[in-house]
C-alpha cells in the first residue's frame, strides 16, 4: 500500500502520461478551431467585399 | 479514472493529486455541446436555409449553419452548467463532463457564453441582423425560459420549452431571405408539436431517472397512463399540421405524400404506446418497449419529413 501523498512510481508515470496527453490534444484542438475561425472570417469578409449585396 | 482511484484505495487515504479535477480532454469540452441534440437542430435549420427562396453564397450558407449548429452547442453547454446538480443524480446523465468532475462548472458557463456570442456575432455579420437576433432568441429562450424557469416547476416545461428546438428553421430561412414567411412559421409549428410525443416517450421509460432527480416530467408528476393519452393527442395534432404547406400549396406531392405516409407510420406508433400492456397504476409490463420503439421512430419522422420538403424543393 502506497504512503499518504505518494503514487506507485508505474502509477504516477502513467499519470503523468495521460494528463500530458489530455493537454497535447486540448491545446492542438484549441489550435485546430482558431486557425478554423481566422479562415471563416476570412471567407465572409471575402464574400461580403466582392458581392456586397449577398446575405441580406 | 477507475484505474487511479483503485490505486489509492484500500488505504482509506485520498492522494492530493486526486482530489484536483481530472484535466479535461477535447472530447469532454465536445461532449458539453451536446452534439447528438445539435444533430437534428442542424439539419432542420439546413432545410430551411435549402428551401427559402432566393440564393445565398455557398460560404455564407456554411457560416450560418454553423452559427446554428454553435449556438445550440452554446445553450446547451448553459443548460449543462445550470443543471449540474441534477445530471449528476440521473443515470443517463451522470457521467457528463461537469458532474463527473473533468470539466469546472463555471468554465463551463464561460464556454458556453463565449461560443453563443461567437454564434450570433458570426450568423449577424454573415446573413443579416435578423437571422442574428432570431439565433440569440433561441439561446435565450432555451437558457432562460427552458432550463431556469420552466424545466423544474412544470409538467408543460417541454410543450413551451419545445419551441426553443423549433427556431433553426426559422433561422436558416431568415439567413435568406431576411423576412418572415409563412412556410418557416409552419415548420415552426411542426417541431413545435412534435417535441411533446417525442420527449414524452422517451420520459415514460426514463421517469424513474427525473423522479430521483426532482424534474416534474409529465410521467413523474401526471402518471404513465396520462402520458400516453397525450402522446396520441399531440400526435393526431401533429399529423394535419405536417400536411398543412402541402394543403396550402407551400410545397407539392412529394412533401405531401411522405408527410401522409409519414404521419400514418408515426400515428400507428404511438397508438401501440397508448395500447401497451399495463397494470392498474398504468405501469408498463413490457418494459416500455412501445415507447422506446415511438421515440426511436419520432426522430426518423422528423429527419425523413424535413428531408422531403428539402427535396420537394429541387424536385417540384
Amino acid at each position: 500500500m502506497p504512503a499518504a501523498g505518494k503514487l506507485p512510481a508505474d502509477h504516477a508515470g502513467a499519470d503523468a502520461d495521460t494528463l500530458a496527453r489530455r493537454r497535447r490534444g486540448r491545446n492542438i484542438a484549441m489550435l485546430v478551431v482558431l486557425l478554423a475561425v481566422a479562415a471563416l472570417f476570412y471567407a465572409v469578409a471575402m464574400v461580403k467585399l466582392g458581392h456586397p449585396d449577398l446575405g441580406r | 479514472m477507475s484505474d487511479i482511484v483503485t490505486a489509492a484505495g484500500g488505504g482509506g487515504e485520498t492522494h492530493p493529486l486526486l482530489a484536483q479535477p481530472a484535466v479535461s480532454s477535447a472530447g469532454d469540452w465536445l461532449a458539453l455541446l451536446k452534439p447528438r441534440v445539435m444533430t437534428l437542430v442542424v439539419f432542420t435549420g439546413l432545410v430551411g436555409l435549402l428551401v427559402a427562396p432566393g440564393h445565398i453564397n455557398p460560404v455564407l450558407g456554411f457560416a450560418a449553419i454553423l452559427s446554428i449548429a454553435v449556438g445550440a452547442g452554446a445553450a446547451g453547454a448553459i443548460n449543462m452548467w445550470y443543471d449540474r446538480d441534477i445530471d449528476a443524480v440521473m443515470r443517463r446523465t451522470a457521467r457528463r463532463p461537469i458532474p463527473a468532475g473533468r470539466i469546472e462548472p463555471g468554465e463551463a458557463l464561460g464556454f458556453g457564453i463565449t461560443l453563443a456570442a461567437f454564434s450570433v456575432v458570426v450568423m449577424g455579420l454573415a446573413t443579416n441582423l435578423l437571422a442574428g437576433a432570431m439565433l440569440a432568441a433561441s439561446i435565450l429562450f432555451y437558457v432562460f425560459v427552458y432550463t431556469m424557469w420552466l424545466k423544474r416547476r412544470t409538467a408543460q416545461n417541454i410543450v413551451i420549452g419545445g419551441a426553443a428546438g423549433a427556431f433553426p428553421p426559422v433561422i436558416g430561412w431568415l439567413a435568406v431571405t431576411g423576412h418572415f414567411a409563412l412556410l418557416p412559421v409552419l415548420m415552426f409549428a411542426i417541431v413545435f408539436i412534435w417535441t411533446p410525443p417525442h420527449f414524452w416517450s422517451l420520459s415514460l421509460w426514463a421517469h424513474g431517472d427525473y423522479a430521483r432527480a426532482g424534474v416534474p416530467m409529465l410521467p413523474v408528476v401526471s402518471g404513465a397512463r396520462r402520458t400516453r393519452r397525450d402522446i396520441v393527442l399531440y400526435t393526431l395534432l401533429l399529423v394535419p399540421l405536417s400536411l398543412l404547406p402541402w394543403a396550402l400549396g407551400l410545397t407539392g406531392p412529394v412533401y405531401g405524400v411522405a408527410a401522409a405516409s409519414l404521419g400514418v407510420g408515426f400515428l400507428a406508433s404511438v397508438w401501440r404506446v397508448a395500447r401497451d400492456r399495463q397494470d392498474s397504476a398504468g405501469v408498463s409490463l413490457t418494459g416500455d418497449a412501445p415507447a422506446r420503439a415511438a421515440f426511436k421512430f419520432s426522430i426518423l419522422y422528423l429527419f425523413v419529413l424535413f428531408a422531403a420538403l428539402a427535396v420537394d424543393r429541387f424536385v417540384g
